[in-house]
C-alpha cells in the first residue's frame, strides 16, 4: 500500500509540475464547443500455431485464434485560455480461443480458460498550450479477463522548442493488477478450487504491479528527416510467473512455473523517419532491450510507404527480432530439482523472429465509397515466423472517420 | 540519409510539408495496435515503441 501511495504521489508531482508552468495571463481566445475530431475503428484477426506450449511444460500445441475490435473516439475543444483540450476514449474487446489453455484441466474436462474475452477501455485527457508549447495529460485504463484484472494510471508532459523542431517528453505510469491463481488440475492442493464458475472451492488471488517512466526526445533534423529517441525503464513486482504453466523436471516430476518476484526492464528505442523523393517514406525503428532476468534483445523494423497516387499508398514492412533466453529457462524435462526458479515458456526463450507483410491505404478526396466523413480505410496483413517453429498470421482493418 | 544526420538545420513551419505528412508521424500506426499486443505476449522484450507497456497478463 505504501508503494501504491508513493507511486500516486510521484505521478501527481509530475502532473503539478506541468500545471505550474502553464499558469500565466491568458491570451485572447475563441471559445469553442467540444467537437468530435476523429473516430477510428480497428478490427483484427490473429491466428498462431506451434508446438511449445508452456501450459504443457514446453511441448504441445500453441494453436490460438484471437479476434480483436477497437474503437477510439477523439474529442477536442479550445478553452478560455486558448488551450486545446483533447479527450480520448478507447475501448478494445478481444476474444481468443486457446488450445493450450484448454489443457489446464484434464482432457476430459474443458477448462475455464479455453477461451476468454478481454475488455480494456482507456480514457485520456490532454491539454496543449500553444503559447507555452507544452502538452500535459492523464489517462486511466482498466483491463479485465477471466482470471486477471488491471487498473492503470499514466501521466505525461511534453515541451517543444521555440521553433517546434524539438520536443522532450516525460511520462510515468503504474498498473495495479490482480491474478486469480488457477493451477493445473493435477497440482491443486486438497480443497483448492478450479477457478471455474460454479466451483465454490476458493482459489488464491495475487498482485502484479508494474511501474514505468519514459523519456523521449524528438528532433527535426532537416526538411525530410526526423528522429525520436525513447528510454522507458520499467519495474514489475508480484506474481510474475503464470500459475498454470507446468514444469517437468529431469526425474519426471512436475510442478508449476516459478519466477522471481521482481523484474527490472530497460528498453531503448530509436525511430528515424525519412521522406525520400516525392512518393516514398522510409520508417525505421530499432530497439535494444535488457532486463535483470538475463534477457537481451535487438529489434529492427523497416517500413516503406509508397504513395502510388494522391489517395492510394502501399506500405510493405519487415521486422526482425532476436532475444536471448532468461536464465531460468529450460526445455521440457531439462530442469533440475535443485534450481530455485524455472520456466519452460518459449516466449522468454532464445529465438529469432521475423514479421513481414504490407499495408494498403486509401484516402479518396470525397471520402471512402463517397461517404464524406469516412476519411480513409486501411488493410494490413502480416506473416510471423519464429525460430522455435511457431508461425502466426494477422490481418487488420482500420477505418478513420472525421 | 546518413549524411543528413550529420547536422540539424532550423526548419521553418512553411518548410515542413514533408515532415508533417501523416506517414512521417513519429509513432506506431493505429493499425499496428493489436500487432503490438501480440509482440508483448509472444516476445520477452517490450517497451520504447509507443505500445502497451503494462496491464493484462498476456497469458493466452
Amino acid at each position: 500500500m505504501k508503494k501504491v501511495c508513493l507511486t500516486i504521489g510521484m505521478l501527481l508531482s509530475l502532473w503539478r509540475a506541468g500545471h505550474a508552468q502553464s499558469e500565466t495571463t491568458p491570451p485572447a481566445y475563441t471559445k469553442r464547443k467540444l467537437t468530435v475530431e476523429e473516430v477510428n475503428l480497428v478490427s483484427s484477426y490473429y491466428q498462431q500455431d506451434g508446438n511449445n506450449s508452456a501450459v504443457t511444460g514446453g511441448i504441445g500445441t500453441e494453436k490460438l485464434t484471437d479476434i480483436a475490435n477497437g474503437i477510439d473516439l477523439v474529442l477536442k475543444k479550445t478553452d478560455v485560455r486558448n488551450r486545446q483540450h483533447t479527450l480520448a476514449f478507447d475501448l478494445n474487446i478481444d476474444h481468443y480461443t486457446s488450445a493450450s489453455s484448454d489443457k489446464i484441466d484434464p482432457l476430459t474436462i474443458s477448462s475455464a480458460s479455453r477461451s476468454d474475452t478481454h475488455i480494456y477501455p482507456t480514457v485520456s485527457w490532454n491539454v496543449h498550450d500553444d503559447t507555452r508549447r507544452t502538452t500535459k495529460g492523464i489517462s486511466f485504463s482498466y483491463s479485465t479477463e477471466y482470471d486477471y484484472k488491471s487498473y492503470g494510471v499514466n501521466l505525461n508532459f511534453a515541451k517543444a522548442s521555440a521553433d517546434n523542431n524539438r520536443e522532450i517528453s516525460l511520462k510515468a505510469g503504474a498498473f495495479f493488477d490482480t491474478w486469480s491463481v488457477i493451477l493445473p488440475a493435477e497440482l491443486r492442493p486438497e480443497g483448492y478450487g478450479s477457478g471455474a464458475e460454479g466451483d465454490r472451492d476458493p482459489i488464491d488471488h495475487k498482485p502484479r504491479n508494474s511501474y514505468n517512466v519514459g523519456l523521449s526526445l524528438s528532433q527535426v533534423i532537416n526538411k525530410r528527416l526526423q528522429v525520436l529517441l525513447t528510454v522507458e525503464p520499467a519495474y514489475q513486482e508480484g506474481l510474475l510467473s503464470t500459475p498454470f504453466h507446468r514444469i517437468y523436471f529431469r526425474d519426471g516430476s512436475e510442478t508449476v512455473e516459478r519466477l522471481p518476484g521482481s523484474r527490472m526492464k530497460l528498453p531503448i528505442g530509436l525511430r528515424l523517419h525519412y521522406f525520400l523523393g516525392d512518393r516514398v517514406v522510409l520508417r525505421t525503428f530499432y530497439r535494444y532491450y535488457v532486463d535483470d532476468w538475463g534477457m537481451q534483445a535487438h529489434t529492427v523494423n523497416l517500413e516503406m510507404p509508397l504513395k502510388l497516387t494522391s489517395f492510394l499508398s502501399i506500405s510493405p514492412f519487415y521486422r526482425y527480432s532476436h532475444q536471448s533466453a532468461v536464465r531460468y529457462f529450460a526445455a521440457y524435462g531439462q530442469h533440475s530439482l535443485t534450481e530455485r526458479y524455472f520456466t519452460s515458456d518459449y516466449d522468454i526463450s532464445e529465438f529469432t523472429s521475423q514479421f513481414m507483410g504490407s499495408g494498403l491505404r486509401v484516402a479518396p478526396p470525397g471520402g471512402v465509397l463517397g461517404i464524406g466523413h469516412w476519411q480513409s480505410a486501411e488493410v494490413r496483413f502480416g506473416h510471423y515466423v519464429r525460430s522455435t517453429g511457431m508461425v502466426a498470421n494477422s490481418i487488420t482493418l482500420l477505418a478513420k472517420l472525421k | 540519409m546518413l549524411l543528413s544526420l550529420s547536422g540539424c538545420v532550423s526548419v521553418k513551419e512553411y518548410q515542413k510539408s514533408r515532415i508533417n505528412d501523416a506517414e512521417m508521424e513519429l509513432s506506431a500506426r493505429k493499425s499496428e495496435k493489436f500487432e503490438q499486443n501480440f509482440y508483448l505476449y509472444r516476445e520477452g522484450a517490450a517497451g520504447a515503441n509507443g505500445g502497451k507497456s503494462g496491464g493484462g497478463c498476456g497469458c493466452n
